[in-house]
């Protein structure tokens, strides 16, 4: 339908109409923009907490130690309390102490440096090895992810009562079933998987096996963890078959430490407890025992030469040049300057570090002395920005008050301006501080990613940030090391939203209008 | 004694006499001319309040030995170094400069410790313990000369202060002097890049294994690891797709945001969606990064999976990589959404309503206004808006590095990985960092390109946005 056909008065009707059309689409655009924008804030969120969730709690073995032999103070070492400690797993599972990969099975439900905690409790007080000692050691990372991710898709399903267990010549146990139709069922749903079949464990009476075949009656298996039922005795427990979601080729943890695994949880002997050691301990190669402390006490002294340097220089030069300075060649190259300056890629002031701190001045590398440094350097032009605004901020009448009253100029700025703008200088400070902390590249240019175990006592200890910390968890290899950054950009983010709800606070606090 | 002396951690302990004896010379001269001042009113008479008396006085006193000190810790390392360096065993000598600082370096790291242990390397141990002695001979005489520079200072500052010393004048001067000072890092800081960023560079292109300039801008094989192919072209290509895909994002949502907010919604809609978007600035870049790698990345996968299982369309149209400049470059454009949004709000809001006013009464709908009347007005400022996002995006580090992959390659496919000039610089930088191998050096030539161009952009930009304040003010 084209115009031409219509009166002058249905055209013009027509043309408004497609205006106002024009006009909702147009608004509509600005919604779905801002939509998406908030969208994606509230998926990036969404999605880092999720993840995070799991890194906050782990699951814990208890293993109690009767042993006196910790008693020796000699012996109250790393190796000595986990030979301990293995002791009691091979006491628990006396089948694998035969067999070389059994017994590696075992010994790594827990890694070797778990045991330091207790080890640091035993050489404080020596006196409580005299009682048993319940030793709450952190799981490995795979079997610990396995609990919290995998666990929930087992299936479970009854096979009736049992009827004898016997061992066949080549290690094998046979189970006959007591009801009268053996395990019939179970076997053709076997069979009807074929290829697609995953692994199945067995549990009867707290013991487990490992399903290797099905006929008519008979089950043969092989055992795996937990105490054996009198073998060739009628025993009448009801047999469970659980159903894993995959082969044991396809991931990390063997069939058998699933086995222990689940024979610990039955027996009450893993738990689920709040991560503690994410906020005490230091870095570790072991992502069960790794925590943030150490980068956030680096973080701390990083932040303190930062507002060191970058706060007193910072509201010093903003001073100068909202206050004192006259309209030259030179002050305007300055302003130029630091407004350039505030667009610099953050990159190459880790750069200037390098080339500057480290090169030429040779100041050690991966310390928070030289990180402040240069995260002070690369703030200073948005300090220096947001504190001349907050002096301005300040109408010129006080000023003019002041020397109208005979005060020089530096008395009316000192006495007068300066402090009527702290409010906003706090704020700008507190804004400009929260992105020094969360700054990340030029820290990696001036080593700051190394490997720290220890927490550093002084801005000249080696150490690294949260950031930073952030980025080399990332990089870990094992799949745990996902949930632990995230959590880890949990703690982060909360500081950050902390330190900008204390600056909004302090502007609805103290804000004035002149 | 002087050992001793040199293995003290001396640095902070230097402040707390300074800031002694600064608070000692400022009563000192306020008690000084109260002492004339009192029981008449002769305080009257006086040119500056005691106070000032007191303020000369600490400055007399602090700035010369601060001087000293500032002197000793710039120099005294390395007058410490040079001795020692000097009196080195020639074996040691012989075997080049790079050993020669690797052991001067452990030496002078031994030498901070509180506790010396010893290694059992005699070398090193009694290296350790001449570098402690000449450290703290060089401490003992900065000691010594910041002292008798402090008292003269203080000596001279007292003869001063007659009552009509004009005390205030002189104390403001140098406090201005001290303003101008630190204002004037903000030029140190340009200068101590731009200097070390061409110092580097042209040693870069000096090294005998280095580059040429020519092969170095437009070669298009970089393989900095383990070779030595510096044609830094694909770096270039990759930060351009990285950075356009970003602006593909930012500059639509950004825009439209900036103009829903400023033209219709209400104040009360943006007064807690302004603070939202401006979220996304606040968050660090290293979040994005992670957020890319785990969450987009797959994604972009799965999707261009998808595209390649399409019946129309070949198995390998695409490469589908498990990092992408794709996600790297959509992550991106949502961090800078905020900085287009937020400056485009600005130069939206300047227009001055009377333009709006004119084109409404006209029988303009509000969208037409905007389009024909406010956008036409803003347009330099939203152009400088779109010129600093660049800027940021093209410098932008993390998110690349943890999502963008890191091969050189050039290719038109968002979906395979790429390299960028900031990845490199990092994959450059971290771990080892000898400055006299070509691989570590080539980061600062890399550097001072990605410094140049933002420059460039930031200039451009500033100077479009200034222009444009004045034309409405």
């Amino acid at each position: 339908m084209s115009e031409r056909n219509l009166s002058p008065a249905m055209a013009t009707a027509e043309r408004l109409r497609k205006r106002h059309n024009a006009e909702k689409r147009f608004k509509l655009y600005g919604q779905i923009a801002l939509g998406i924008a908030i969208g994606f804030l509230a998926l990036l969120l969404g999605s880092i907490a999720s993840r995070a969730t799991t890194a906050f709690s782990r699951h814990m073995v208890e293993i109690t130690l009767e042993r006196p032999d910790l008693a020796e103070t000699s012996n109250i070492t790393v190796s000595g309390v986990n030979g301990a400690v293995r002791d009691r797993l091979l006491e628990q599972f006396p089948e694998a102490q035969t067999e070389r990969t059994a017994r590696s099975d075992v010994f790594s439900i827990t890694t070797r440096l778990a045991v330091i905690p207790l080890r640091d409790r035993l050489r404080a007080n020596p006196e409580i090895a005299q009682d048993p000692i319940v030793a709450r050691l952190a799981l490995s990372d795979d079997l610990d992810l396995y609990l919290k991710n995998e666990i929930r898709r087992h299936r479970s399903e009854p096979l009736g009562p049992a009827g004898r267990l016997s061992q066949t010549e080549i290690g094998l146990f046979r189970l006959t079933a007591a009801g009268p139709d053996g395990f019939i069922a179970f076997q053709d749903r076997i069979q009807a998987l074929g290829e697609d079949r995953q692994d199945i464990l067995i549990s009867l009476s707290g013991a487990w096996f490992e399903f290797e075949a099905v006929s008519g009656a008979v089950l043969i298996l092989s055992h795996l963890a937990g105490p054996l039922p009198e073998l060739g005795e009628q025993s009448n427990a009801q047999i469970s078959a659980t159903h894993l979601n995959s082969r044991s080729a396809d991931r990390r943890i063997s069939n058998r430490q699933i086995g222990i695994v689940l024979h610990l949880l039955e027996r009450g002997q893993i738990s689920r407890r709040f991560n503690g050691s994410l906020f005490t301990s230091a870095d570790s190669t072991y992502p069960e025992l790794a925590g943030a402390a150490a980068a956030l006490i680096g973080s701390l002294f990083t932040m303190l030469v930062t507002a060191l340097l970058a706060l007193p220089v910072g509201i010093m030069a903003a001073v100068y040049l909202e206050e004192f300075a006259k309209k030259s060649r030179m002050t305007r190259a300055i302003e130029v300057n630091i407004n350039n300056l505030a667009a610099v890629p953050s990159i190459i002031f880790g750069l200037l570090g390098a080339a500057v701190f480290l090169n030429t001045l040779g100041l050690p590398r991966s310390v928070p002395l030289v990180g402040g440094l240069v995260l002070g350097l690369l703030v200073l032009p948005t300090i220096i920005i947001a504190f001349r605004a907050a002096l301005r901020a300040v109408p010129p009448s006080v000023r003019d008050a002041a020397l109208g009253l005979g005060a020089s100029q530096s008395q009316a700025v000192f006495h007068h301006v300066l402090p009527l703008a702290t409010p906003g200088i706090l704020t700008g400070a507190i804004i400009a501080m929260a992105r020094a902390l969360g700054e990340t590249a030029p820290l990696l240019l001036i080593g700051m990613v190394a490997f720290i175990s220890d927490i550093p006592a002084s801005p000249n200890d080696e150490s690294t940030v949260l950031p930073v910390l952030i980025y080399k968890w990332f990089s870990g290899a094992e799949r745990a090391w996902e949930p632990m950054t995230a959590a880890v950009i949990v703690i982060l983010l909360t500081v950050l939203v902390a330190m900008n709800l204390v600056a909004v606070l302090l502007r609805r606090r103290f804000e004035r209008r002149w | 004694m002087l050992e001793s002396l040199g293995h003290l951690p001396i640095g902070w302990l230097l402040i707390a006499p300074l800031a002694a004896a600064g608070f000692f010379a400022f009563y000192s001269g306020r008690t000084q001319i109260g002492a004339l001042s009192t029981g008449s009113s002769i305080s009257a008479r006086l040119h500056s309040q005691p106070n000032y008396h007191g303020y000369f006085l600490a400055f007399s006193t602090i700035l010369p030995a601060a001087i000293i000190f500032l002197i000793y810790l710039m120099f005294g390392d390395i007058y410490a170094r040079s001795v020692l360096e000097g009196e080195l065993p020639d074996y040691l000598v012989a075997r080049g400069d790079a050993n020669v600082s690797f052991f001067m370096d452990r030496v002078a790291e031994q030498a901070g410790l509180r506790e010396s242990a010893v290694s059992g390397n005699l070398l090193f141990d009694s290296s350790v313990e001449r570098f402690a002695y000449l450290k703290g001979f060089a401490r003992a005489v900065a000691l010594f000369v910041a002292i008798i520079a402090g008292a003269a200072g203080f000596h001279w500052g007292r003869k001063q202060l007659p009552r009509d010393f004009p005390a205030r004048t002189f104390v403001e001067r140098t406090i201005q002097g001290l303003l101008f000072i630190c204002a004037a890092i903000a030029i140190l800081t340009t200068l101590g890049i731009v200097l070390s960023l061409i110092y580097e560079t042209v040693r870069f292109f000096s090294l005998p294994d280095g580059p040429s300039v020519w092969e170095f801008l437009f070669g298009t094989d970089w393989n900095a690891q383990t070779g030595q192919n510096f044609g830094a072209v694909p770096l270039f290509f990759g930060t351009l797709m990285v950075a356009l895909l970003a602006m593909c994002v930012a500059v639509p949502i950004g825009l439209f945001s900036a103009i829903y907010l400023s033209e219709y919604a209400s104040p009360r809609f943006r007064n807690w969606a302004k603070p939202a978007l401006e979220l996304l600035a606040g968050i660090p870049t290293v979040v994005y990064g992670f957020f890319a790698a785990i969450l987009i990345a797959p994604l972009v996968r799965g999707f261009a999976q998808w595209i390649n299982a399409l019946p129309f369309t070949p198995d390998t149209l695409l490469a589908a990589q498990p990092t992408s400049a794709l996600a790297a470059g959509l992550v991106m454009g949502i961090m800078i959404i905020p900085f287009v949004s937020s400056l485009s709000d600005d130069v939206i809001s300047a227009v001055p309503q009377s333009l709006r006013d004119g084109a409404l009464a006209m029988g303009a709908t509000r969208s037409e206004t905007i389009k024909q009347v406010v956008l036409p007005a803003a347009l330099p400022g939203i152009i400088a808006a779109i010129l600093l996002a660049v800027s940021r995006a093209i410098g932008e580090t993390m998110i690349v590095v943890m999502a963008a992959g890191g091969r050189a390659l050039i290719t038109l496919d968002p979906t395979s990985d790429i390299t960028t000039v900031t990845y490199q610089i990092v994959a450059l930088l971290t771990g080892d960092t000898a400055f006299d191998s070509a691989k570590t050096v080539s980061a600062f030539a890399l550097g001072f390109t990605l410094f140049g161009i933002t420059l460039i952009f930031n200039v451009i930009a500033l100077r479009v946005v200034e222009r444009y304040r004045e034309a409405y003010e």
